[in-house]
């Protein structure tokens, strides 16, 4: 007969976290092997610093230093960029058959996802960190202290974890990496333009004023902003992470689901 | 408990809310410790049955166990019964042979020292000590098969599903496939193994079913289904279509099979090699009409699906959305 295997005794939750992990820690490693994905998802805030610090921001009459607005919203914009990783993850993980795989072994149902929306959120930090110090490179200087820093950082990243449940469910339902990533393009692009990242939203049309106002990129632009430059920014960090709450709780069911329907 | 290590009864899957049937009412029943074979084509719904035999995918109805377990209803102790290893190689790219082993075995809830261990002796077993540590990405397409293989294998498991194992390999890769096999039916293991060629499940499976378009269209040992079929397929080419039409009927008394006319063509399976052919050599020579050449082969999948069901095997329609929703590349 087939030999035996130890097989350890654990309660099912720490096997569960067991498979997060052992999955995180598996798509860290290919971020570790191909960097240069890293290195592209990195240039791109580059070039919108510099577009923006150099380019158009002599245009943009902020009433402070346009630096110092600018930064904090281009990292909310990264981050949110950073989370569409994984609808491309997920996409290519189920065209190469993984998931299939995955599917077949005694694991935790929600392990591939969770290790995917984790592993990206490390990724996020990375990012986030990088993009940080190109910001202090071109004149950014906030006042708001190194404790506010984190907290903002802390807003964002769950802000964009939140999403990344979403960003889970396209990666799911396109036909491939490359149809995920088109797919995202038009959920992020009026999202994060039509907002507070880049310029003061008074300056928009009226018709345009009342979305970029209140949607939920604006609020956590808004709250980041506050945090990081020391200024009053309301209950702007509670409604942002009230958005981010909501959309777990909404967009996580649905992946999950995804996931149990994906081979058809 | 059941004495079978698989059985599946009536299993029904419709995809596109009913509009396409891939499996139309399949029953199976896999003893144990043996090769059981699952031939057919492309489309003809045994990687379907394999994807619900191991959890992945839920039937339309009907009700199967594996290892005594409900699929459904016992999912997970299925999973822990079974290896799975699949025609397009499930591994990943960015981890090395050891790494792939090691992430399978800790998904599998095995204790780490014993998977570090496992995974060693498989990576030995299946001749990749030396690609151990290198990015599977550098596999050629038999060493991607084979580490597929010790994936599935890292838990021991008593019931292996492989879904066309060795498509798409050189015949060396396919040889060292089949040896693995043997050894692991040898061991206790039992195997549903598809395939879509003839000689594959005669060499490995003791016992066959014969799938086309969701159905089942024959069953029984391999040796059962060579009688059905004769044992040599005669191939004669003559000058011109009405040749081989008058040739057809001259020599229709030499096989109990009817022969199968196509253009200058005429195929026959014959029971009795030599001695049937010299007969139609005979009859023929009798009868004035030249021949243009003669051949005799081994039967093929080809002629198992003209026998049983008229149509050629290439004849299913297109791609079923199993496997055609999602463009993989096969890389072997």
């Amino acid at each position: 007969m087939t030999l035996t295997v130890p097989t350890s005794n654990r309660s099912a939750l720490r096997w569960a976290i067991s498979d997060v992990l052992v999955l995180a820690r598996r798509n860290l490693i290919a971020l570790l092997r191909i960097p240069i994905a890293l290195v592209f998802s990195i240039i791109q805030p580059i070039m919108f610093v510099v577009l923006f610090r150099y380019v158009f921001g002599g245009a943009i009459h902020t009433g402070t230093n346009y630096v110092n607005f600018l930064i904090p919203g281009i990292l909310v914009q990264t981050t949110i960029f950073g989370a569409v990783s994984t609808a491309i993850g997920l996409a290519e993980d189920l065209q190469k058959g993984l998931i299939e795989r995955f599917r077949a072994l005694p694991m935790a149902r929600m392990a591939v996802l969770a290790g995917r929306t984790i592993s990206d959120l490390a990724r996020n930090v990375l990012v986030l960190l990088i993009i940080t110090a190109v910001g202090v490179l071109v004149g950014f200087r906030p006042g708001g202290g190194i404790i506010a820093y984190v907290q903002a950082s802390l807003l964002m990243l769950s802000f964009a974890y939140a999403l990344s449940w979403g960003f889970a469910f396209i990666g799911l339902a396109a036909p491939t990496s490359e149809a995920a990533q088109a797919m995202t393009f038009p959920l992020i692009f009026p999202i994060t333009f039509a907002s507070a990242i880049f310029v003061p939203v008074q300056t928009m049309p009226s018709w345009l004023q009342g979305f970029a106002l209140h949607q939920p990129v604006s609020v956590t632009a808004e709250a980041v902003r506050g945090l990081m430059l020391g200024t009053p920014h309301g209950a702007n960090t509670y409604v942002s992470l009230a958005w981010a709450l909501g959309a777990v709780v909404i967009l996580g069911p649905l992946a999950v689901r995804k996931f149990r329907q994906a081979i058809k | 408990m059941t004495e079978y290590a698989i059985e599946a009864n009536d299993i029904v899957k419709t995809f596109n809310d009913g509009k396409f049937t891939a499996l139309g009412g399949v029953s199976l029943q896999v003893p144990k410790g043996q090769v059981f074979g699952l031939l057919g084509p492309n489309g003809s719904g045994k990687t379907t049955m394999v994807r619900i035999l191991s959890t992945i995918l839920a039937p339309t109805s009907g009700s199967a166990t594996v290892n005594g377990f409900d699929v459904f209803k016992q999912a997970d102790e299925v999973r822990k019964s079974i290896g799975l290893a699949g025609q397009f190689a499930a591994v990943d790219e960015n981890l090395t042979g050891y790494e792939n082993l090691r992430m399978v075995g800790l998904l599998n809830h095995l204790d780490r020292s014993f998977v570090d261990q496992r995974a060693h002796q498989l990576l030995a077993d299946f001749g990749l000590t030396d690609a151990a540590n290198q990015r599977t990405k550098t596999y050629s397409g038999g060493m991607r098969r084979r580490l597929d293989l010790a994936a599935a294998l890292v838990a021991s498991p008593p019931i292996l599903f492989l879904d066309e194992p060795t498509t798409g390999l050189d015949p060396q890769s396919r040889q060292d496939l089949w040896n693995i096999i043997e050894n692991l039916v040898e061991a206790g293991t039992t195997v549903l193994l598809t395939t879509q060629y003839l000689e594959e499940a005669d060499r490995l499976a003791k016992q066959l079913v014969v799938l086309d378009r969701g159905k089942i269209i024959a069953q029984g040992t391999s040796a059962e289904l060579k009688a059905q079929l004769g044992n040599t397929v005669l191939v004669l080419t003559f000058h011109s279509p009405s040749d081989a039409t008058k040739g057809a009927e001259i020599i229709k008394d030499v096989s109990a099979k009817t022969a199968n006319v196509e253009g200058t063509v005429v195929e026959m399976t014959i029971d009795k090699g030599p001695a049937s052919a010299a007969d139609a050599l005979r009859k023929l020579d009798a009868s004035g009409i030249e021949l243009a050449g003669l051949v005799m082969r081994e039967p093929s999948l080809d002629d198992v699906f003209l026998n049983l069901t008229g149509h050629k095997a290439e004849d299913v329609p297109a791609q079923a959305p199993t496997t055609g929703r999602r463009s993989r590349k096969a890389r072997a």
